[in-house]
C-alpha cells in the first residue's frame, strides 16, 4: 500500500519527461534550425504547431507529481524541496518565462521582438529540465537528508551526478521532440521537414545514448550506491531495457518508422526512470524508505481512491485530446472559414420574459430568507441554491433580447445609446 | 520570537480541531528525537525566523497574480459558451464573432494562469516545508483533485479553441462544458484546502505528529470551506464580468458604439451586474460564519478590543493598539452583521494573547477595501439591471461607462483586499490554532533572491499580458457588411 503512491508519481514523472520533455526539446529546435534543408521559418512554425493543442495538458503532470508526492509521502517532499529550493525555484521561473514566451508567440512582429521571444523560449526550454534533472540527481545521488534545508542549499544540486542527470534530461528532450516532429511532418506530408528532423533524431539519440554511459561513470565515482542499483537486479534490466528500447528507436527513425518509434522513445525514458526507482528501494531519501515516509493508511487510501477516480476522468479525455491532435484535427486551418450557424432567428420570447421574471424574483426572496434570515443548516444550502437560480435566470433576463435587434435592422440600431 | 504552540486559549475555542499541548517542535526548539528513534517525523531543525516576513510577503505576491487568473477561470468560460450557444441558436454572427474572439483570450489567459498555478504549488514546498511535511497527508487530497480538475479542464480548453471550425458545432460547444464545471471544481478543491487551513479537522495530533488523518473528512467533511468557496465563486463572475467590460466601456467612451460593442458589454456586464448585488448576501453569510469559528478574525476585521456587547462598526480610522480612533462609528453593527442582533457580545482581541493576534490595521483596511468597493459594484450592478430590464436598453450616460471602465480593476482590488482580509486575518497562524506560521517556514536562505527575480519576472508577465490583450483587441473585426460598425452618437 505504501509503495502505490509512489508508482502514480513515477507514472507521472514518466508522462511529464516524456511529454513535457519533448515540449522542451520542441522549444530548443526551435533555437537549432540549421543546418536543415527546410527554411529556419518554416522549422520553427512546425515545431510551435506541434505544440499547440496539447502543451497545457503535458505541463500538468507535473503538479500531478507534485501534489501526489506532498500527500502521500509529506516528509519526504518537505525535505526534498526546502534543501533543492534552488533548482526548484530556477524550473519555476523557466516554466513562467516559457509560458508567457509560449503565450506570446507568433503574435510578436518585428524581427527583433520575435528573435528576443523566441530566444527567451528557447533559453527557459533548456533551463527548466536542466535544473528538475539537477533535483533528481540530487536525490538519486543521495543528497537530500530528512529535514528542513537540512542538506546543503548548492552542492546538493551542483554535483556531477545532478550535472549529468540534468544534461541527460535536456537531451532526452531534444531527442523525443525530433522523433515527434519528424512524425507529424511525416503525417503532413513536409518532406524536408521530415529528413530534418529525422537526421536531428539520429543524432540527438546518440547524444543521449553517450551521455547516458558517461553518466554511468559519473555516477560510480559519484554515486556508489546508485551506481550499485543499477548495475543489479531489476535496476540492471530496466537500464538495459533503456538502452534497448533506445537502439530500436534508432533503427525504426532511420527506417521512418515513425509511429512505433514514439512508443520505443517513450518506453526508454520510462524504463530509465523505473531503473531508478529499482536503484534506490525500498529509501526514498537517505534514512528513510517508501514504507516510513507514507502517509497513514486512510491518506493512503484516499490518495488512490482519487487517483482511479480521477483516471476514469482523464484517460478518455486523454484519448479524445491525443486522438483529435494526432488526426490532425486541431491542426491549424488553412483560410477563416467562419460558419456561423443558420438556426432560427431570435422569436418573440415574451412568455419567457415573464416566466424568467418570476423564477428570478422567487428566488431572490427565497434566496435572502433562507441565506440571511434562517442562516443554518439545509436551508441555508436551499438559500444558496436559490440565490444562484436567481443569479442565472437575471442574467437570462438581461440578455433575452440580445440579438433581437438584428431582425428589427438599423431602426433599431439607431434607438441605441 | 518565541512561543510553543499551545494553543487553546480562553476565548477561541470555538474551533472543534484537535490541538497539541505544546509538543510542537517551534523556532525556539526542537522536539527530540526519541530515544528510541522511532519516529524521525517530528524531527525538524529551528530555523531563521526573518525568513518568515520574507517568505509571507513571496506567497502574497504569487498569490495575489494567480488569483485574478482563477476568475477567468470560474466565470469565462461559461461567457464564451453562451455567446456560442446563442448564436448556434439563433445563427447571430456577432455573438458567434464574440464567441471566437473571447476564447482566444481565454487560452492565453489560461496559459498564464497554468503557469502562476504551477508557481504556487511550487511555493508551498518551497517556503513552507514544514507545514507540507507536517500536514501533507491531511489536506494534499485536494490539491491531487484539483490536479485532476486542471488537467480536465487543460484537455478541453485545448480542445475547445484549437477546434473552432473543425468540429462540428454541436460537439464543438460540448468539448466546452466540461471547461466550465473543471473550473467549478478546481477552485472547490484548493478553497477546501484554505477552509481546512482556517477550520482545521480531520486528524488527531500526538506529540507533533499528526496521526489519523483523514482527508475525506478534514476536507468535505469540514462546513467551513462552502461560505468561503461561494463567495470567491461570485467573485469570480464579479470578476471576470467587469474586467470583460471595461475596455468595451472604453471603446463606447472613445465613441465606438457599434453593435459587436454593445452585445459584448451586455454579456460582461450582465454577468457581473447579477453577481455583484447577491454577493452582499453571500458575504453576509461569510462574516457570520467568521464570527462563529474565527472570533479572533472577527475582531480584528473591526478592531475590537475588547468583548463588548451591542458593539459598534467604525468606518475608516486606525486600530492604536486597543481602539479604533477617528473613524465614523455606527452603534450596534458589528453586532448586528455578525451576530444578526444587536445586542449581541462580539468577542475582543484582548481574550488572546497578544502573540495571537493578527496585523489588524492590515485586516481592517484590507476589509473595508472589499466591503466599499464591493458595495459600489452592487449599486453600480443594481443600476445596469434597472436600466437593461426596465428600458430593454444599455445605459447612456457616460459616467456610466465611465463607472464601467473604473469597476473592471475595482474588482480585482476588491478581490485581493478580500484574499488579504481572510489569510492575514488567519496570521499568526498557518493552520489556524494548531501550526503558526513561524513553524512552517523553510529553512533556506536566499529568499530575498527569489523575491527579486520574481517581481521582475512577474512584472514582465504582466506586461506581456496586457500587450497581448491589447493585440487581440486589434485585430480587425470582420463582421458581415450590413451590420454598421457605428451608429449617430446621440446619447
Amino acid at each position: 500500500m505504501a509503495e502505490v503512491p509512489m508508482v502514480f508519481i513515477l507514472a507521472g514523472l514518466a508522462a511529464y519527461t516524456v511529454l513535457a520533455g519533448a515540449d522542451f526539446g520542441a522549444g530548443l529546435w526551435m533555437l537549432l534550425t540549421r543546418p536543415g534543408r527546410a527554411d529556419p521559418a518554416v522549422t520553427r512554425d512546425h515545431a510551435r504547431h506541434a505544440m499547440g493543442p496539447v502543451w497545457e495538458a503535458n505541463h500538468v503532470w507535473l503538479i500531478f507529481v507534485l501534489t501526489v508526492c506532498w500527500t502521500a509521502y509529506p516528509v519526504a517532499f518537505g525535505s526534498i524541496a526546502s534543501t533543492l529550493a534552488a533548482p526548484l525555484f530556477i524550473a519555476a521561473v523557466g516554466i513562467i518565462l516559457r509560458g508567457v514566451s509560449y503565450a506570446l508567440r507568433g503574435q510578436v512582429g518585428g524581427a527583433r521582438g520575435r528573435h528576443l521571444v523566441e530566444s527567451l523560449f528557447a533559453f527557459s526550454s533548456i533551463l527548466t529540465p536542466f535544473a528538475l534533472g539537477a533535483a533528481v540527481g540530487g536525490i538519486a545521488s543521495g543528497r537530500v537528508p530528512v529535514g528542513n534545508a537540512a542538506g546543503d542549499l548548492v552542492t546538493s544540486w551542483l554535483n556531477p551526478t545532478s550535472v549529468v542527470i540534468g544534461a541527460l534530461g535536456v537531451a532526452t528532450g531534444a531527442h523525443l521532440a525530433a522523433v515527434y516532429l519528424a512524425a507529424d511532418a511525416h503525417r503532413l506530408g513536409e518532406r524536408s521537414l521530415e529528413l530534418d528532423f529525422r537526421a536531428r533524431a539520429l543524432g540527438s539519440g546518440v547524444v543521449v545514448g553517450a551521455l547516458a554511459l558517461a553518466g554511468l561513470l559519473v555516477v560510480r565515482a559519484d554515486a556508489p550506491a546508485l551506481y550499485d542499483g543499477l548495475t543489479r537486479g531489476w535496476g540492471a534490466v530496466m537500464a538495459g531495457s533503456s538502452a534497448a528500447a533506445g537502439l530500436v528507436t534508432l533503427v525504426l527513425v532511420q527506417r521512418r518508422r515513425f509511429g512505433p518509434s514514439r512508443v520505443t522513445a517513450a518506453l526508454a525514458v520510462a524504463a530509465v526512470l523505473a531503473g531508478w526507482a529499482a536503484a534506490q528501494r525500498p529509501s526514498i531519501l537517505p534514512g528513510l524508505t517508501v514504507e516510513e515516509a507514507a502517509a497513514g493508511r486512510a491518506t493512503l487510501l484516499a490518495v488512490v481512491v482519487a487517483v482511479v477516480a480521477g483516471a476514469v476522468v482523464l484517460v478518455p479525455s486523454l484519448a479524445l485530446l491525443f486522438h483529435l491532435y494526432l488526426r490532425g484535427r486541431l491542426d491549424p486551418v488553412a483560410g477563416p472559414d467562419v460558419t456561423v450557424g443558420s438556426g432560427p432567428a431570435a422569436g418573440h420570447e415574451t412568455h419567457h420574459r415573464t416566466a424568467r421574471a418570476v423564477v428570478a424574483a422567487a428566488t431572490l426572496l427565497a434566496g435572502v430568507v433562507l441565506t440571511s434570515v434562517v442562516g443554518s443548516g439545509w436551508p441555508l444550502v436551499l438559500g444558496v441554491g436559490c440565490l444562484i437560480v436567481c443569479a442565472v435566470a437575471t442574467f437570462g433576463l438581461a440578455t433575452i433580447d440580445i440579438d433581437e435587434e438584428r431582425s428589427n435592422g438599423r431602426a433599431a440600431l439607431r434607438r441605441e445609446p | 520570537m518565541r512561543g510553543a504552540a499551545n494553543g487553546v486559549r480562553g476565548a477561541v475555542t470555538a474551533c472543534a480541531a484537535p490541538r497539541a499541548a505544546g509538543h510542537l517542535p517551534t523556532d525556539s526548539g526542537k522536539v527530540r528525537p526519541d530515544s528510541d528513534g522511532e519516529d524521525r517525523r517530528g524531527w525538524w531543525v529551528p530555523v531563521d525566523p526573518d525568513y518568515l516576513w520574507q517568505a509571507r510577503q513571496l506567497q502574497a505576491l504569487s498569490f495575489a497574480v494567480h488569483i485574478p487568473l482563477v476568475c477567468f477561470g470560474i466565470a469565462f468560460p461559461s461567457m464564451v459558451l453562451f455567446c456560442e450557444w446563442r448564436s448556434l441558436r439563433t445563427g447571430d454572427p456577432v455573438l458567434a464573432t464574440l464567441a471566437r474572439r473571447w476564447s482566444k483570450v481565454m487560452l492565453a489567459l489560461f496559459a498564464v494562469g497554468v503557469v502562476t498555478g504551477t508557481i504556487l504549488s511550487f511555493e508551498l514546498g518551497l517556503l513552507w516545508p514544514e507545514f507540507m511535511a507536517r500536514f501533507g497527508a491531511v489536506f494534499g487530497l485536494g490539491f491531487t483533485l484539483e490536479g485532476f480538475s486542471f488537467f480536465t479542464e487543460a484537455i478541453f480548453i485545448g480542445i475547445y479553441v484549437y477546434g473552432w471550425d473543425r468540429l462540428p458545432p454541436r460537439l464543438h460547444l460540448l468539448c466546452g462544458v466540461p471547461v466550465v464545471v473543471a473550473g467549478v471544481t478546481g477552485s472547490l478543491f484548493v478553497i477546501a484546502v484554505n477552509g481546512w487551513m482556517n477550520h482545521p479537522t480531520g486528524f488527531t495530533m500526538r506529540d507533533g505528529v499528526v496521526v489519523d488523518a483523514d482527508p475525506w473528512a478534514a476536507l468535505f467533511g469540514n462546513t467551513y470551506f462552502w461560505h468561503e468557496f461561494v463567495h470567491m465563486y461570485f467573485a469570480g463572475y464579479i470578476v471576470a464580468g467587469f474586467a470583460v467590460a471595461t475596455p468595451y466601456a472604453w471603446a463606447v467612451l472613445r465613441g465606438r458604439r457599434g453593435r459587436y460593442e454593445r452585445t459584448a458589454l451586455t454579456v460582461a456586464m450582465s454577468t457581473a451586474a447579477v453577481a455583484a448585488p447577491l454577493q452582499v448576501i453571500v458575504g453576509d453569510w461569510a462574516a457570520r460564519e467568521v464570527a462563529k469559528h474565527q472570533p479572533v478574525k472577527l475582531a480584528a476585521l473591526e478592531g475590537l478590543g475588547r468583548t463588548t456587547r451591542g458593539a459598534p462598526e467604525h468606518l475608516g480610522g486606525w486600530f492604536n493598539g486597543h481602539e479604533v480612533v477617528y473613524g465614523i462609528e455606527i452603534p450596534r453593527l458589528l453586532s448586528l452583521l455578525a451576530l444578526h442582533n444587536p445586542n449581541g457580545t462580539v468577542i475582543g482581541l484582548s481574550a488572546v494573547g497578544a502573540d495571537d493576534i493578527p496585523p489588524v490595521n492590515v485586516v481592517r483596511f484590507a476589509f473595508q477595501t472589499m466591503v466599499g468597493i464591493g458595495t459600489l459594484l452592487a449599486l453600480l450592478g443594481l443600476l445596469f439591471l434597472y436600466v437593461r430590464l426596465r428600458h430593454r436598453r444599455l445605459p447612456r450616460s457616460r459616467w456610466f461607462y465611465r463607472a464601467a471602465v473604473a469597476a473592471g480593476p475595482l474588482s480585482v482590488v476588491a478581490l485581493i483586499a478580500g484574499w488579504v482580509t481572510t489569510e492575514v486575518g488567519r496570521q499568526p497562524w498557518v493552520v489556524y490554532e494548531v501550526m503558526r506560521t513561524t513553524e512552517a517556514v523553510t529553512g533556506a536562505s536566499g529568499i530575498p533572491v527569489g523575491y527579486g527575480t520574481l517581481v521582475v519576472v512577474y512584472l514582465g508577465l504582466a506586461a506581456a499580458v496586457g500587450w497581448l490583450l491589447r493585440r487581440f483587441s486589434r485585430i480587425p473585426l470582420d463582421l458581415p457588411t450590413e451590420l454598421p460598425a457605428e451608429v449617430p452618437d446621440d446619447g
